[in-house]
């Protein structure tokens, strides 16, 4: 393709050259306005005058940080516990997938067509079914409203995808460099910490904030799998607020924006990483 | 149903280390040391081998296999707050899913499942397919715009529907006031609170959720189809919507029936959003099958009947999951 690209410039021109590439940006902005409105939104309702009504201006020109005020001191705890939850979820996920997704590509293993059809139908599995089953299990284990619970459920969410991602990026290792340490007398699991896990660096940071992302997230779990307030992570605190308080709209759209920080702040900081999960977990 | 995987990457390289058991520096001077070192470390090797895959095979077994099985089983059961304390949950045969059945939710649940997906799917993947079209262009902050618009897929969703909720608000909502102010409707709609357009209102917050999935993998595909085509495609006279239809879509297929098929599975489960939103309500306007499974088992604790409604949506997962498979055998074999 690159040797065409001089010839063919005019024709590409051609075919996509009713508008002009400023044209082309300026709509791209008004798309990407239109769709970011609501966060925009949230983020100038919370930076309004705490009341029950959403009397809010489009812009916050005096800018009320009570709501931040009322969220910190009723949420901040249940952030605290969900960046726990999630950096656990990480954790695990990260320990079960990576030796696994290294084994599903460069293992001759038999079953490897059926290992991966499994993981694929897991990734499918409704929440409410494995919420159903875990209720009782939880109860029998005493894992109900507890940290490592919800992070053993919450794993759920990330390891099927974490493991297909990473076998995707581990295929392409080439074994010689896997073999050259063992040559020097490593054994398999120390090949795999010194030589195959530095390689898959890319790989892993995108799996983990994945699990990260999907951790932080999780509502579902949170739901069912707590039945006091001890252990809440922010999903089920916004939640709540939205049960039981909407008279205080600018405390829950404060909440809301706390609870977007991580997702922004990594869309930000690793966009490349992102990217990669966003098509690679799905189709491959 | 067999998934497809390239003869190479089975034959893969681990093979060849277990195969060759001389080690480099075992050259002819040096027969005291012939294959036998290799060959012992291969029994224990075997079993290093199963504990790279061990951990995520009993996870799987335990939080994927073991609700399964347990949803099958508990459907058979009388199985409610009282199991908890007595331990027993007596077989009661059919008679969960018979209350299903003749339950006067079932009909409105399953058809409700069926508009939210159908009308979020094609929502989000027209719209989607449209801004993945539009961002094939080449234009001075292509590349970050595309990424700013995954954004919403990012946050969590209990996140996004709190925010719409703010943005649907019958009083006092900016859509209503919007939508006043240009004179479009004259009473404020009650987005959330009016039977008739709740459901409405639900689809519409889970395809604004779902649109960045959509562009980011129809985007990827359309990637894939290489510049020729269309340089060939505009010398025959095919540009603009004859280009899409002759030459986007066929060659897009395989891409686009990933997406569509994998768009159904994923909404079938969605639960968040209209937990968030309207709770199942106004008047079990906006009930689904994973809303009537979450509240027989959570809000009524009637978990024997709970699974019961999780196994009917598992069966319709499964069903799109065998589309699923073929699509993609189909697209990795194209």
């Amino acid at each position: 393709m690159t040797t065409l690209n001089l010839p063919t410039a005019a024709t590409r021109r051609a075919r996509r050259g009713r508008l002009s590439r400023g044209t082309s940006t300026a709509l791209g902005i008004l798309f990407l306005a239109i769709m970011l409105f609501p966060i925009y939104w949230m983020a100038n309702a919370s930076l309004q005058p705490s009341g029950n009504t959403l009397t809010a201006g489009i812009f916050p020109f005096t800018p009320d940080f009570s709501g931040y005020e009322r969220a910190i001191a009723d949420q901040g705890h249940n952030l605290l516990t969900s960046l726990i939850i999630s950096i656990g979820t990480v954790v695990l996920t990260l320990l079960i997938a990576a030796p696994a997704a290294y084994a599903l590509a460069q293992f001759r293993f038999r079953w490897i067509n059926v290992a991966l059809l499994v993981i694929i139908i897991a990734q499918m599995v409704p929440g409410v079914v494995i919420a159903n089953a875990l209720y009782s299990a939880y109860n029998d284990l005493g894992l109900l409203n507890s940290i490592a619970g919800l992070i053993l459920a919450d794993a759920s969410l990330a390891i099927p995808f974490a493991i297909l991602i990473l076998r995707t990026s581990m295929m392409g290792i080439p074994p010689a460099i896997v073999e050259a340490a063992r040559i020097d007398g490593a054994g398999l699991i120390r090949a795999f910490v010194s030589v195959v896990v530095p390689v898959s660096r890319n790989a892993l940071i995108t799996a983990a904030l994945f699990g990260f992302l999907f951790s932080w997230s999780d509502f579902l779990f949170a739901l069912t799998l707590t039945t006091t307030e001890d252990v809440r992570p922010v999903t089920l605190g916004i939640y709540q607020y939205l049960g039981t308080q909407v008279s205080n709209w600018s405390a829950v759209m404060a909440t809301a924006v706390l609870s977007s920080i991580p997702a922004i702040i990594l869309l930000v900081l690793a966009q490349k990483f992102i990217a990669a999960g966003a098509t690679g977990g799905a189709v491959k | 149903m067999t998934l497809q995987v390239p003869a190479s990457e089975t034959a893969g390289p681990a093979s060849e280390t277990r195969r060759r058991p001389r080690p480099l520096g075992a050259g002819p001077g040096s027969p005291e040391i012939p294959a036998a070192p290799p060959r012992r470390r291969r029994r224990p090797e075997r079993f290093t081998r199963l504990l790279f895959v061990a951990p995520a095979a009993l996870y799987i077994l335990a939080f994927f296999g073991y609700p399964i099985v347990k949803n099958l089983t508990m459907s058979l059961q009388e199985y409610t707050t009282k199991t908890f304390f007595t331990g027993e949950a007596p077989w009661v045969g059919f008679a969960n899913y018979v209350s299903v059945f003749t339950s006067s939710l079932f009909t409105p649940a399953l058809w409700n499942t069926a508009l939210f997906t159908i009308g979020s799917i094609a929502g989000q993947f027209v719209i989607g397919l449209a801004l993945a079209v539009f961002f094939r262009r080449r234009f001075p902050l292509n590349g970050f715009l595309r990424s700013m618009l995954l954004l919403p897929w990012l946050l969590p969703m209990i996140v996004s529907s709190a925010t719409w909720r703010s943005i649907l608000d019958q009083d006092s909502g900016i859509l209503n006031r919007f939508l006043g102010s240009i004179g479009l409707t004259d009473a404020p709609i009650g987005w959330l609170t009016d039977p008739s357009v709740a459901l409405i209102a639900v689809i519409m917050v889970n395809i604004w959720v779902g649109i960045p999935f959509n562009v980011a993998l129809l985007y990827g595909g359309l990637q894939d189809i290489p510049e020729e085509l269309y340089e060939a495609g505009a010398l025959d006279g095919a540009t603009g919507w004859k280009a899409f239809w002759h030459i986007t879509v066929p060659n897009l297929r395989p891409v686009i029936s990933v997406v569509l098929v994998l768009g159904v599975v994923y909404t079938l489960k969605v639960l968040d959003v209209i937990l968030g939103l309207t709770n199942g309500g106004p008047a079990n306007a906006t009930q689904t099958l994973a809303v009537r499974s979450y509240q027989e088992s959570f809000v009524n604790f009637e978990f024997g009947i709970g699974s019961a409604w999780s196994n009917i949506l598992i069966l319709v997962s499964l069903i799109f999951a065998v589309i699923y498979l073929r699509a993609n055998r189909r697209a990795v074999d194209e």
